[in-house]
């Protein structure tokens, strides 16, 4: 990218070089000032007016909501951090937020450790290496719902395939919903079926970018393909790490499709809460309750939730070959 | 970097959508923007008037009812849109949103009655009925149903279609297997109380055991709780100003306590109502019977489908009649149209509205004129082994008694019914769940 527009220096005044004519009459300042001062910011203009609109708009309303008590086509009243105080008190919503914190973690961890050692084999010299590396991506392009329905019923208590299979084992029938240990395995592995694959191809293509004489000169010092992946790989990869654990803490807070899908479309997830998400308290307390006010609290809460907990992978992340 | 630069893509192919989209809206506009120039009912451009309903299986069965009308009146097209078959969780809270934003909702909406007390206390997002002449159709209904129509300023803002008539739908595939009789009149004979019921499930679930003989705690639970409402004082959660009565009326404890027995005999199904699974065990006999309001004859022939007409039978419900369900249509005053709006409404709610509806998914006439009308006092019902649908929902309905519905029923309902589905399911201790029940009662509340 070579364009030589210039937004920032105010120092600059007109871009040396023969000029094509040796003085802009009058109206034609007005033009080249636009062409070289305005321009640059009209050009990205869309996207700061439309994250406007729909980003910092939504989070300053959301604020400005949480401090009422707002009721879905009815009374708004103004009520200071009240709605924040009965939020921090409610059990349902901490039960939401321990669902979707283990739902994260028993979603996660696999899900990258997986990723990580599934990029390691396709970048090794395979046949049919392009198909192998195209067919791990194809979950990601399946609708997050249609996923869900097709595990759900997987998943079925009556009439469902992993019960079957089970059945063949002589295990009885798992209501899969009804305990918090099965509801979580059950939305883990929907959330992992999509997402590895999407992860291995950012580690893949991360892992490409390593020059090959690391690992002659490891091979030559004696290492093993193991210790070559520990000592090499994970630690040149770690900048990419950080980011997959950024952006999978962010989907896995805001986790609402698949738990909603997997608990007949309800937002109560489960009957008593076994695998409600904080999204889906969010939703409820909002749009089944009409309390916009107490929701739009939540929402906020969540927002700072997402924030601590991606500070901390960050750190624990940063950590990785240190000791190495 | 690239993250932004994606998105800056992503903003302008927005932005070109946003303009396309209001073009289309503009190119809508135009005719609506000219009123009838006559001013006689036919305007002189061609308007839609969107009617948004709710329901799974033939839900308001307004097929036929929208395509006579759409027939005779080309100038002022219905488009009918089924929005969801959830009415509590997905619709309801649809509607609010669109009644707050000001726009988005249909011309006529249809309302079920769990949430009429809660549009009765927001007149100012209704259109006036009364002032297209609607009040006309008193007389048609009876009090009861024509009451709740009034907002609490006393103006008309809704009318009804069809009202909950009870019944008891069976399976006589599943009757026979268990040597029980299949013919209706024998099987109303067997359960003239519910604890006969009771006793007749105990007898189905030894001979078969591996279906239920209810598919689970909702259908029981309502058709007792309509009951036991109109026993006290017509009262479901809340009482007339508008304090909960979750854990004071003795009727709602009594439907509590009847599905605990029911669930701790083993004969429910222990599927939750509107699931998937309720849905295919309805397809593949996995349940014996269902509590049915005359709407749900259309849940169960939609859903079940053509492979399993006439193994479905309708029989009286035990404990006499009862009332669960039955909805209302309304213009929501953002309406464009709300003249021709209200006229559609009239059609949809008169007599040949309501017998089309009926014909099409059985759904109970509120409307005198219409139950009196041939096509439904003598009807029968093909899918059902040709049940007289019509006298048996006319038996039910003589008797029924007016409820009351509080400003928070709908949310309330929700929420305790989820305690009942969690004890029929296990995820609750029965002991602790009447405490659960009434807590999660009080919440929903506020």
């Amino acid at each position: 990218m070579s364009l030589s527009v210039d937004a920032g220096s105010r120092t600059r005044t007109v871009p040396p070089g023969p000029r094509r004519h040796a003085r802009p009459p009058g109206g034609r300042r007005f033009w080249s000032w636009l062409d070289l001062r305005a321009t640059p910011y009209l050009f990205v203009s869309p996207y700061f007016i439309l994250f406007a609109i729909f980003g910092v708009f939504p989070l300053i309303f959301t604020a400005w909501v949480s401090l009422h008590d707002w009721q879905l086509a009815g009374d708004k009243t103004f009520i200071g951090m009240e709605n924040y105080t009965e939020l921090l008190a409610d059990d349902k919503f901490w039960n939401s937020v321990l669902n979707t914190v283990g739902i994260f973690v028993i979603a996660t961890v696999p899900q990258l450790l997986l990723a990580l050692l599934l990029a390691n084999a396709l970048n090794k010299k395979l046949r049919g290496r392009l198909v192998l590396r195209l067919s791990v991506l194809a979950p990601l392009i399946t609708s997050v719902v249609a996923v869900a329905v097709v595990f759900t019923q997987l998943y079925g208590r009556d009439y469902g395939l992993v019960n079957w299979v089970l059945g063949a084992f002589g295990v009885d029938p798992i209501h899969w919903q009804n305990e918090k240990w099965s509801s979580w395995i059950a939305i883990a592995t929907m959330i992992d079926w999509r997402w590895t694959g999407y992860n291995a191809i950012i580690y893949l293509a991360a892992m490409q970018t390593i020059p090959k004489d690391l690992y002659e000169a490891a091979a030559i010092d004696g290492a093993s393909p193991r210790r070559q992946f520990w000592g090499i790989t994970v630690p040149l990869l770690k900048p990419t790490i950080i980011f997959t654990v950024i952006v999978s803490t962010i989907g896995g807070f805001t986790l609402f499709a698949e738990p909603v899908m997997f608990g007949a479309g309800l937002m109560t997830g489960g009957t008593t809460g076994q695998f409600q998400t904080v999204a889906m308290f969010i939703v409820k307390e909002g749009f089944r309750d009409f309390q916009y006010g107490y929701a739009a609290a939540a929402a906020w809460i969540l927002f700072l939730l997402i924030m601590i907990t991606a500070l901390i992978n960050f750190a624990i992340v940063r950590g990785i070959g240190r000791s190495r | 970097m690239m993250n932004n630069t994606r998105r800056g893509v992503l903003a302008a192919v927005a932005a070109g959508t946003l303009a396309i989209t209001a073009a289309a809206c503009g190119g809508d506009e135009a005719p609506a923007a000219a009123p009838s120039a006559g001013g006689s009912a036919a305007p002189a451009e061609k308007i839609e008037i969107t009617l948004n309903t709710f329901g799974g299986g033939e839900n308001f069965a307004y097929d036929d009812a929208v395509a006579q009308w759409n027939a005779a009146n080309p100038n002022v097209q219905v488009k009918y849109v089924n929005l969801t078959d959830r009415f509590e969780d997905t619709y309801l809270p649809q509607v609010l949103q669109w009644l707050e934003a000001g726009s988005g909702a249909g011309d006529i909406i249809a309302m079920d009655e769990g949430a009429m007390g809660l549009m009765a206390a927001r007149p100012q997002y209704f259109a006036d009925l009364g002032q297209y002449g609607l009040d006309s159709r008193k007389a048609d209904y009876p009090a009861f149903k024509y009451d709740v129509g009034l907002n609490t300023e006393g103006k008309l803002f809704a009318l009804g279609t069809d009202i909950g008539g009870m019944a008891m739908c069976y399976r006589t595939d599943l009757f026979e297997k268990a040597g029980l009789p299949t013919n209706r009149d024998e099987v109303s004979k067997l359960w003239p109380t519910w604890n006969d019921y009771l006793e007749v499930g105990k007898k189905f679930k030894a001979k078969v055991p591996d279906a239920g003989f209810v598919d689970g705690a909702n259908t029981v639970y309502n058709s007792v709780l309509a009951q036991e409402a109109g026993k006290n004082g017509g009262l479901y959660y809340f009482d007339k100003s508008q304090a909960l009565v979750v854990d004071k009326n003795p009727g709602v404890k009594a439907a509590f306590d009847y599905v605990q027995s029911l669930s701790s005999a083993g004969l429910t199904a222990k599927l939750r109502s509107w699931s998937e699974e309720w849905n295919t065990a309805m397809q593949k006999g996995g349940f014996a019977t269902m509590g049915c309001p005359s709407w749900m004859l259309g849940v169960i022939s939609g859903t079940s489908g053509d492979s399993n007409a006439k193994k479905w039978d309708v029989a009286a419900v035990p404990g006499g009649s009862g009332n669960w369900g039955g909805s209302w249509l309304m213009v929501p005053s953002q309406s464009k149209h709300p003249k021709e709006a209200a006229d559609v409404l009239n059609f949809l709610t008169g007599k040949d509205g309501q017998v089309a509806a009926f014909k099409e998914g059985g759904n109970f006439p509120s409307a005198i004129p219409a139950q009196q009308d041939p096509t439904v006092a003598d009807a029968k019902n093909a899918y059902f082994n040709d049940a007289p649908s019509g006298p048996i929902f006319a038996a039910s309905v003589a008797k029924l008694a007016p409820v009351f519905f509080g400003e928070k029923h709908a949310q309330v309902k929700a929420a305790v019914e989820e305690v009942l589905v969690g004890a029929d399911q296990g995820s609750v201790k029965w002991d602790e769940a009447w405490t659960r029940f009434v807590e999660e009662g009080v919440k929903a509340a506020g």
